[in-house]
Formats: structure tokens, C-alpha cells, sequence
């Protein structure tokens, strides 16, 4: 889907007769794909009719808030659950396979981790399970463990023990790293310390999927963002092209108008409405305050600020939501919002 | 609160001390490396060694599964003095009971709780994300408890030889203690359905719950001939009494059923708990964690 804009076009083109699925199998340097996959979990529909690329030396951040499916994109894609429609492939093969797998490390959200083996004993272990592992210096190097291969997993910090499974996953030295949600539960300096390693990695032209929902570890990391908001796409791009998209202004005030009328302001992107308390997201904001000024001469409480990416949340979701649909889509993104204004903050 | 146009500044220092690995890693990716066949007896060592070598440093494991066989053999078996019992003295007839009870307990908790507390945490994800050889973790899990009952027997046999005088032909011994050792495979199995169907929390309850009323109805702790006659007719039932009957065989002190009826048994109650594992694996296919 690398060519397509936007989500738009991944929703809107529906499969005719399968044919989009035999159509595009692994064109040249595609090391995964999703075809049309979605996932149900019971009535909980994770993934949606997703349609996914990723090419040899490519890294794609999956963004986008808890539950927007990043983790079963992952799990599609490695063949650890089964797709409930469309189709999941890894090196154009079934992604369950060994041969597959041999090819493919991961960083998955582990709980816990066995805590009485050693370092080097974890990493011994799983490179054992690879044709071709890396040598242990190189892998201890890597993942700046230096020092550390004796210790037992229980005794190292949280960002020691986030490069242990960073560890893991490079031992094999796999042609695709999954990392899901790589710095989730870390501080600043354990963050940045793992982004130097993975940046290291991209540097050498290892191909790597991660999962975020942090805006910032995905701008730093990523070739190519994919924006992920309920199982659907909501756009996908260069960080550049969605930092553009998602560029603009807040204006909040207090005004009598109704959502009707505020949404036909120029350059109005997204509405959200609290009482009487108003906010409006718009790429220009100069224009949009002239406008409101003139519909409600009566609005008090002005004020314009940066929008951050819970804004832009907004606005993606609800240019894209059908209109009736709209309530339900600004009730569910305040959750989403939260739990992002918490990472961002 | 606007994180977007912020960028995390690329450190070159770092950079350049990761230079040689990165360099390394792309040529290894892009040179086509000839197939390299890797060693499954390696991965199968490995993952035993790392099996025994994390239960070995977890105390609240090892302690209660050494602890509990040789305290009650020590109380039961040779400071009581019954004299003989069943032909053989109670101190050998309880070597073959309590070394029952001790393989029972190290299959059962080596791999329910293993499996429950591993399966829940998400580490079994990780490890299935990997080429890892699907058996391998049972193979592991399995030489382990193989490892941990031969422990414990030589521990009773030390015992029961010693402060217990016992006395018996050395091919008698060995039988015995092969026998017993063999006993973890049945309860391995056991283990690996309750690891597969209980939560991380619940499987070593659930374990508990199970093992000590089976030790008690199948003649693990009192023997077999005093227990009252409800619990002998239930103990036909159970796995762990056609267990002690085979041990028991060996030495000549059991109730003289075919022993291969009790084998046919303890097969087929394996079965049995392997199916009942491959189901709770299949459920946990289609499910999320965490």
C-alpha cells in the first residue's frame, strides 16, 4: 500500500473478486505483507481489511494509541495468530514456517522473562535456534551489554533488560526485526539509549517494523509511518508528510454556535465541543478566528495554541469517520487522547 | 505538549562505536550464506541446560521438592520403626513410595507452574516467534524433571540405604530407581495440560490441590493395605497408585496386579494428558496476551 495516500483509499477500495490478492504476491524486495487481513478477536474486529508492504531495508513505524492494532499487525505478520480473512506472508512465504522464522527476529511485550539465567545464558539459548547466528561479542555490543553476560536477568534494570530482548531478537541476525512496542515502560535516557541501538541497526540496512505510540520514536526511527486508529489505516507517509498533515493550530473558546456551523468555517479540519467550550483544529488559523469572530461576535475565552498529536488524532479521525459516526469516534478518541497526552507528556 | 517537531539529536560518538557490527551485520544479510544447517542436538542441550539451570536457582522450586520427600520419609519410613511391611521394611517399602511422591511432585510443578507461569507472561509467545523446534521446549522442560527425580531418588535411596538399612541385590536397586525415575513421564505429561489450561497464578494451586489428595488416596504416604477401604477402591482410579504398584513390583511388596495393566494405564493416561495439552495449546493459538 506504499503508493496509496491515505487511509481513504484503503477503505474505500474494496477487494473485487480476490483479485488483489493473487494480483500483488511479494513483488521484488517485499519481505512482508498483509493482503486485505483482518483480525477478530470475538465481537472486537483488532485489524480491518489491512493491506500492508514492507521492502527489504525499509523501516515502518506502526503508530497510533492502545488498541489500534499494532500488536496484532505484528502477530499477523508473524504468523503467531491466524488472519480471520485476507492473508498474511513473510518472504513470500507463510509467515508460521520455520524457514520463515529463521529469517526474522522480534522484540515482543513480555511481562516477564525467565529472571534466574544469565545474560549470556538467554542469548546462547536463542542463538542456537538460528542457522546463522551473530557471534556473542557482536551481539552483546549491539545491544550494549557489555559487562552485563553474567549477571542474572533479574538483577538488571528496565532498560538493561529491554536491550536483553532487543538482544534476542538481533542474535539471529535476521533480515526483518519486529520490534513491538520497543521503549514502552522506559525513562528518557533507557529510551534513548535503545533508539541509538536500533538506529545503528537501521544504519546498516537491517529492515525493521516497530510498533509506537509515540509520535517522537517514530519520526526518530522510521522510513515510513503508518498511522493505525481501530484496525484501519488512517494515513501513511514519510514522518515529513505526516508531520504536515498533522501540522496545525488549536483554537479553543466558548461560543453559542452549533457544531453544524462551525464545522463550514474555512479551514476547519476537526470540531470538538465540551458545553459551550469550543475546539477547533484548522491548518490556518487566521482566517478561521476572523470567521468565528464574525459568526459570533458574542464568543469569549479565545485562545490559539500548537496542536500536539492528540489534535492530530482528531483530525485524521474525524475527516475520515462518516459523519453519524462522529459522536462515537470523538467518545472513543478522548481514550486514545489520554493515554497519548501520557506518553507525550 | 507540540512533540512534533522535535528530534531526538543522533548521537555520532555512539554511532561510531556500533560502526563495526553494523558494517558486519549488512554484509552478513547480503551476502546469499549457504545454507547452514543448525545443530537440533545443540538447541535440545541448551534448552535443558537452561531449563535446569533456572529451576536449580529458584529456591521456592528446588527447597519444597527436595524438602517434603525426604522429611516425610525420614518421619515415616525410618523413625518409626513398623518392622516388616508387606514382606520388605518399612523403610524400603516407603523408599519406593515416597520416591513416588517425590517424581509426582517434580513432573507436576516443573511443568505445570513452568508452563502456566511462562505461557502467561508471554515468554512462550516470544520463544514461538522464534525457529526454535516445537518440541524443544518440552524436551527441555522434560530432561529437566527427568534431572530433578533422579535427584530426589538418589537422595532417599542415600537416606534409605544409610539411616534406613536397607538391603537389597544392587540390580533390585537399580530397577527400582529406574522405575521411579520413569514415573515423571506420566506426570510431565499431566503437568503440561495444567500448564496449558490454568492461569500463571492458578497452575501451582491447582497442582497443589491435585497431587497431595492423589499422593494420599494411592497409598503414597500411608501404604496402600491401611488405607481405609473407600480410598483403596478410589485409588484403582489414580494414576500415581498403579505408579507406586510398579515401583512397589520391583521390590516384591505391592498388591500383585499385573504390572501390565498398570503400565497399559499409565500409557494411556499419558495420552490422554498430552491430547488435553495439544487442546489448551490450540485455544491459546487464537487468543491474544496481555
Amino acid at each position: 500500500m506504499s503508493a496509496k495516500d491515505s487511509g481513504g483509499a484503503a477503505r474505500g477500495g474494496r477487494r473485487e473478486g480476490g483479485s488483489g490478492r493473487s494480483g500483488r504476491s511479494g513483488g521484488r524486495g517485499v519481505v512482508a505483507e498483509l493482503d486485505w487481513a483482518s483480525k477478530s478477536f470475538g465481537k472486537v474486529k483488532a485489524v480491518s481489511e489491512l493491506d500492508f508492504e514492507m521492502r527489504a531495508g525499509e523501516v515502518v513505524a506502526l503508530l497510533g494509541p492502545n488498541g489500534a492494532g499494532k500488536t496484532t499487525t505484528v502477530r499477523l505478520l508473524m504468523g503467531l495468530i491466524r488472519p480471520s480473512a485476507g492473508s498474511a506472508r513473510l518472504f513470500g512465504m507463510d509467515p508460521a514456517r520455520t524457514e520463515a522464522r529463521m529469517r526474522v527476529g522480534a522484540m515482543l511485550q513480555v511481562s516477564k522473562v525467565p529472571e534466574t539465567l544469565k545474560v549470556r545464558e538467554h542469548i546462547e539459548l536463542f542463538s542456537s535456534y538460528y542457522p546463522h547466528p551473530l557471534p556473542m561479542a557482536e551481539v552483546v555490543e549491539a545491544a550494549g551489554l557489555g559487562g552485563l553476560e553474567g549477571r542474572l536477568f533479574g538483577k538488571l534494570s528496565g532498560g538493561q533488560r529491554q536491550r536483553v530482548l532487543f538482544a534476542l531478537a538481533l542474535c539471529g541476525d535476521p533480515d526483518l526485526l519486529f520490534l513491538d512496542e520497543p521503549s514502552a515502560g522506559l525513562d528518557v535516557e533507557s529510551r534513548r539509549s535503545l533508539w541509538e541501538r536500533i538506529g545503528a541497526r537501521k544504519r546498516a540496512g537491517g529492515t525493521v517494523l516497530l510498533t509506537t505510540h509515540n509520535l517522537e520514536e517514530a519520526d526518530f526511527l522510521a522510513d515510513r509511518i503508518v498511522l493505525l486508529d481501530r484496525g484501519h489505516v488512517l494515513a501513511e507517509g514519510s514522518p515529513d508528510q505526516i508531520k504536515a498533515r498533522v501540522a496545525g493550530r488549536t483554537v479553543r473558546c466558548r461560543t453559542s454556535l452549533a457544531a453544524a456551523e462551525l464545522e463550514r468555517l474555512p479551514g476547519v479540519r476537526a470540531v470538538r465541543r465540551d458545553g459551550d467550550l469550543v475546539e477547533l483544529f484548522a491548518a490556518e488559523p487566521e482566517r478561521l478566528v476572523a470567521a468565528l469572530l464574525a459568526a459570533d461576535p458574542a464568543l469569549f475565552g479565545l485562545e490559539v495554541r500548537g496542536a500536539g498529536l492528540e489534535e492530530a488524532f482528531l483530525a485524521l479521525t474525524c475527516g475520515l469517520a462518516p459523519a453519524g459516526h462522529r459522536q462515537a469516534v470523538d467518545a472513543n478518541d478522548q481514550q486514545a487522547i489520554d493515554a497519548l497526552d501520557k506518553e507525550v507528556a | 505538549m507540540n512533540t512534533l517537531a522535535t528530534k531526538a539529536d543522533p548521537s555520532p560518538t555512539k554511532a561510531a562505536t556500533t560502526a563495526t557490527t553494523a558494517t558486519t551485520a549488512a554484509t552478513t544479510a547480503a551476502t546469499a550464506t549457504p545454507p547452514r544447517r543448525r545443530s537440533l542436538a545443540r538447541i535440545y542441550w541448551l534448552e535443558a541446560k537452561a531449563e535446569a539451570l533456572k529451576a536449580m536457582r529458584l529456591p521456592a522450586f528446588v527447597l519444597p521438592l527436595f524438602a517434603f520427600p525426604v522429611m516425610f520419609y525420614l518421619l515415616f519410613g525410618i523413625a518409626m520403626q513398623y518392622g516388616a511391611f508387606g514382606g520388605v521394611s518399612m523403610a524400603e517399602y516407603m523408599l519406593a513410595t515416597y520416591g513416588a511422591f517425590g517424581v509426582m511432585n517434580a513432573a507436576l510443578f516443573g511443568f505445570g507452574a513452568g508452563v502456566a507461569g511462562e505461557r502467561g507472561q508471554g515468554w512462550l509467545l516470544l520463544k514461538r516467534a522464534t525457529p526454535m523446534p516445537p518440541l524443544a521446549l518440552f524436551v527441555g522442560k522434560l530432561a529437566m524433571s527427568l534431572l530433578f527425580s533422579a535427584g530426589v531418588i538418589a537422595l532417599l535411596f542415600a537416606l534409605g540405604l544409610g539411616p534406613g538399612h536397607v538391603r537389597a541385590p544392587a540390580a533390585t536397586l537399580a530397577e527400582l530407581a529406574a522405575v521411579l525415575v520413569a514415573g515423571a513421564l506420566p506426570f510431565a505429561a499431566m503437568g503440561l495440560a495444567i500448564g496449558y489450561w490454568a492461569g500463571p497464578n492458578s497452575a501451582p494451586v491447582l497442582c497443589n490441590l491435585l497431587s497431595l489428595p492423589i499422593a494420599f488416596a494411592s497409598g503414597l504416604w500411608i501404604p496402600y493395605p491401611l488405607l481405609p477401604a473407600f480410598l483403596r477402591q478410589i485409588a484403582h482410579g489414580l494414576p500415581a497408585y498403579h505408579y507406586a504398584q510398579l515401583a512397589l513390583g520391583v521390590i516384591g511388596a505391592g498388591n500383585h496386579e499385573p504390572a501390565v495393566w498398570s503400565l497399559l494405564y499409565l500409557v494411556g493416561f499419558t495420552a490422554v494428558m498430552l491430547l488435553l495439552a495439544r487442546l489448551g495449546y490450540l485455544r491459546d493459538e487464537g487468543r491474544t496476551y496481555g
